[in-house]
Formats: C-alpha cells, structure tokens, sequence
C-alpha cells in the first residue's frame, strides 16, 4: 500500500475534530485529576479516621486496575443501575477520577515537602485550619509538584485513545474510522500519530522549561 | 524617644498587686518524647508583663515549655492556664472535656511566637507575611491592616523592605519581620525560641535589640529561651535554670546568672561563658 498524499490531505479536516475532542478530553479530565486529587491528597493528609482509610483504599483500587477496566465499568456497568451518561462525558470521568489518584500522590509528596516549621508559624498566628492549608501550605506545595503534574496531563492527553474503547468519537477513533470507511488505514493512523507528537512535544518542552524557572 | 511598641500592648489595668497575678500557670505538666522523659511535673507561674528568661542544657524541655503553651505540644498530665483559663480543657456540659480547635484557636490569639528558624511564609511578601494574621484572624480590613503592619515594620526598622520576599533579606532581617509578624495580633504573651541561634553571630545584636525594645516598652509578658546570657541578665526579671525537665533553680537574674547556688548551674553557666 502506498501512501496517497491527496487523501492524506483529504482526512486531515476530519482528524483534526478528532484532536479537539482529544484536547477537550484532556482538559476537562485535568480538571477533575486536579481538583479530585488535591481534595484526596488532603483527606488523607489530615488523617480523618475512617474517611482517610476509605480514601486511601480507593486510591489504592483506581492506581491497581487499568484505566480501560475502569472506562468500561463506568459505561457498560453504570446503565444496568440506570446511569446512563454519553460516551464523551463518560470518558472523562473515567480519566479525570484514574488521574486523580496520581495527582493525589504527587500532591501529598509537594505537601509533605513543606517544612513542619510552616505549618507551626501558620498555627501559632491563630489561622484556621482553612486558612494553613489554602494561605500557607497549598501554595508552596503546588508550586513544588507543577511540572509534575503536567508530565501527568501529557499522559491523559495519550491515554485519552483509550476512550475510543467505549465509542468516544477523538482522535484515534477517527482514524479507526476513516480507515474502515475507506480500506486505507495508513494515512489516517500516521497522522494519528503525528498529530499527538505536535501536541505532546511541545508540551513536554514547556513543562521541562517550568521545571528549571521554579527550581531557581 | 526610640520608636516604642507601646502603642501596640495590649492594655491590661496595671496597679502593682495585679500586675504579678499569673497569666500563665503550669500545674504539674508531665510531657514524655518516648524515652525522653522531657518535663516532669511542673509547677511554673508567670505575672501578667513578667519577663522570664529559660536557660539550661539543650534537651532539657525550655522548649517545650513555649510549645505546649503555643498548642503545638500536647502535655501528657497536668494543667497549663493562660489568663485564668485552661488551655488544654474546655468545659463542655458541666463538664471538662479535651479541648477541640475552636477552643485552641480562640486561646492562641493571647499568645504570640517567634522561632529559631524564623519560620516566616517564603510565597509572600514582608508585608503580606504581617497582614495574614490581622486580615484572616481579626478581620480587619486591607487598608487598616497595610497601615498597621508599615508601622510595625518601621518599629524594627524595614520599613523599606515591605515588598521584599524573605528570601531577599538577611537572617537578622528575617527574623524581626518574624517579631513584627508575631506582634501584630497584639498578643498577651509573648514566646521566644532560641531566637539568635540561627543568626551569624554579627546579625545577633540587631534581633536581641528588637527584643530588648519590646521588653522595656510593653507590657507584654515575656518567656524567652535563650543562651544569651547577658541578655537575659539585661531584660529579665526572673531567670529559670531548666535541666532534665525540671526547674533546678530560679530568681532574679542578679543571683541566679551572676551567685548561682546550685552546682549544675554553676558548672552551666561556666561551659556557656566560657564557649
């Protein structure tokens, strides 16, 4: 099979929906990574009896499965007890609720990393527990873990493919499509891949980059 | 007239008699760190404006002392009152209860603490640092808490460093932006921990200054740990030797720094001179 550039030329418009839905996977999945794991990397900080091991147990279950065992519970499972939700948001949370027990990691280490002093002089001026995390102690940790937890959005805006298991229409589905509407997979897969790499390179650059400017 | 804090004391009535009831009472705190049996059952008041100066050997429990008054240690027996209320208790129903963070909260807002370490926020400005207290504890408005905290700044003497990271300042520096820090909620009771013991020996006399202001112009009662022994002799009224968790012996600085009666101390202050 040889490749055929006008063809090529010819799906690009269509991959490139794909993309987008890919990249509005990735962002809307960060989100929830982020915020869903800071509150658990907080739970389980502050050692809430109960809660904290429930939490931790979960962790330990979403880190221990594969995303896709996960992906097809939400959409395969979830209707049977009359949650039925779209593919596309499915697909989300899936990778947002997997992503969010790596974040919670990553946060506790940028948590962890703030010196006991801190917490003290946060204590001893009086401010509420609300106050020592969200004025003190979150800011120097988040700011400690940034990179870290880009290198994680990277990796959901490659793991999003996997989404394409349970029918959302993103970049790799597209592909899979055009390649079954036309018998020519070449192309479309290719491009596929290339158009992850234009995304994912630069990313992992402008990350490298942020690492150097908060290690100064 | 040097800059004086005594605006900023808090106004306690101060006839003679009063001036000595306790605002601070320890009854027989026991604290254990594992092996390390670090108080053992003690008994310690201090008059409302006292200056106390805690001196001994390191591991010797002085810290702890400022700790568990600063709720950041928890005593395993005994009673600590502040200001006629106990610290560690609250009443809850006719009965005394363990004390939950409200209650702890409410008590720290009487007691203020400057670290060895300095401990001030790296992600804020020297300003900031100052106003977080007054904004988000007292509410108090930006305006009025800026105005404050400029003043407080000048009194040690950085009012031009106010928009400055503490990474940008010497340890000196750091550490009397940490003093103005710990005065602006106008506590009752002051706490020092070893405060110079991280400073290059040259940046010692402009924080001990600080200090020394403070003491002599306020009303503030003071507990300092320090091996500064001049300066204790200096400011304190009382001095306590502390060795092995227990006070070993007390008075007035003239006796206890310059006629000390017991050995230990003796053999403590010679090894302190001397160093």
């Amino acid at each position: 099979m040889n490749w055929d550039w006008a063809f090529a030329w010819e799906i690009i418009p269509r991959l490139l929906d794909g993309l987008v839905v890919t990249v509005e996977i990735t962002l809307a999945g960060s989100v929830i990574a982020m915020v869903l794991g800071l509150v658990i990397a907080i739970v389980r900080f502050s050692k809430v009896p109960v809660l904290s091991q429930v939490v931790g147990g979960l962790v330990q279950f979403i880190r221990g499965t594969p995303l896709l065992v996960q992906a097809f519970f939400l959409f395969y499972v979830f209707p049977s007890y009359g949650l039925t939700l779209p593919a596309l948001t499915t697909g989300i949370l899936a990778i947002g609720i997997h992503y969010s027990a790596y974040a919670a990691e990553v946060y506790r280490g940028g948590i962890e990393s703030v010196p006991r002093g801190q917490w003290e002089a946060a204590t001893a001026l009086s401010l509420s527990v609300r106050r020592r995390w969200t004025g003190v102690v979150l800011p120097q940790a988040i700011r400690a873990v940034i990179p870290s937890l880009g290198n994680y959005v990277i990796a959901m805006f490659k793991d999003s493919a996997i989404l394409a298991a349970i029918t959302v229409v993103e970049l790799l589905n597209t592909a899979q499509a055009i390649g079954s509407d036309s018998y020519r997979y070449i192309e479309p897969l290719t491009l596929a891949g290339l158009l992850y790499l234009l995304v994912s390179y630069p990313a992992a650059r402008l990350i490298r980059g942020l690492e150097h400017r908060l290690a100064t | 007239m040097p800059p004086s804090f005594a605006g900023e004391a808090p106004q306690s009535d101060p006839p003679p008699e009063t001036a000595r009831e306790a605002i601070v009472r320890f009854r027989g705190v026991d604290k254990r760190f594992g092996e390390h049996h670090v108080l053992r059952e003690l008994d310690l008041d201090v008059g409302a404006g006292e200056k106390v100066s805690i001196i001994g050997p390191s591991g010797s429990g002085k810290t702890t002392i400022l700790r568990m008054l600063m709720t950041l240690e928890r005593p395993d027996k005994g009673a600590i009152d502040v200001n006629g209320k106990p610290l560690w208790q609250m009443d809850r129903g006719g009965k005394r209860v363990v004390a939950d963070e409200r209650h702890l909260r409410a008590a720290r807002r009487e007691i203020g603490m400057v670290f060895q370490q300095f401990n001030l926020f790296p992600h804020m400005s020297v300003l900031r640092n100052v106003v977080e207290a007054p904004i988000h504890v007292l509410g108090m408005g930006k305006e009025e808490a800026n105005a404050r905290a400029r003043d407080l700044l000048g009194m040690v003497g950085l009012e031009d460093h106010v928009d400055k990271r503490p990474a940008q300042l010497s340890g000196g520096q750091q550490q009397r932006v940490a003093i103005a820090r710990a005065c602006a909620l106008r506590p009752k009771v002051m706490l020092f921990d070893e405060v110079t013991s991280a400073l290059d020996p040259e940046l010692v006399g402009e924080v001990l200054g600080v200090v020394r202001e403070l003491a002599e112009h306020t009303d503030m009662t003071m507990l300092l740990v320090t091996h500064e022994m001049r300066f204790a002799a200096d400011i304190s009224d009382r001095v306590l030797m502390f060795d092995q968790g227990a006070i070993i012996e007390e008075g007035p600085p003239t006796v206890v720094l310059q006629a000390p009666q017991h050995e230990r101390t003796k053999r403590f202050l010679k090894a302190v001179l001397e160093h």
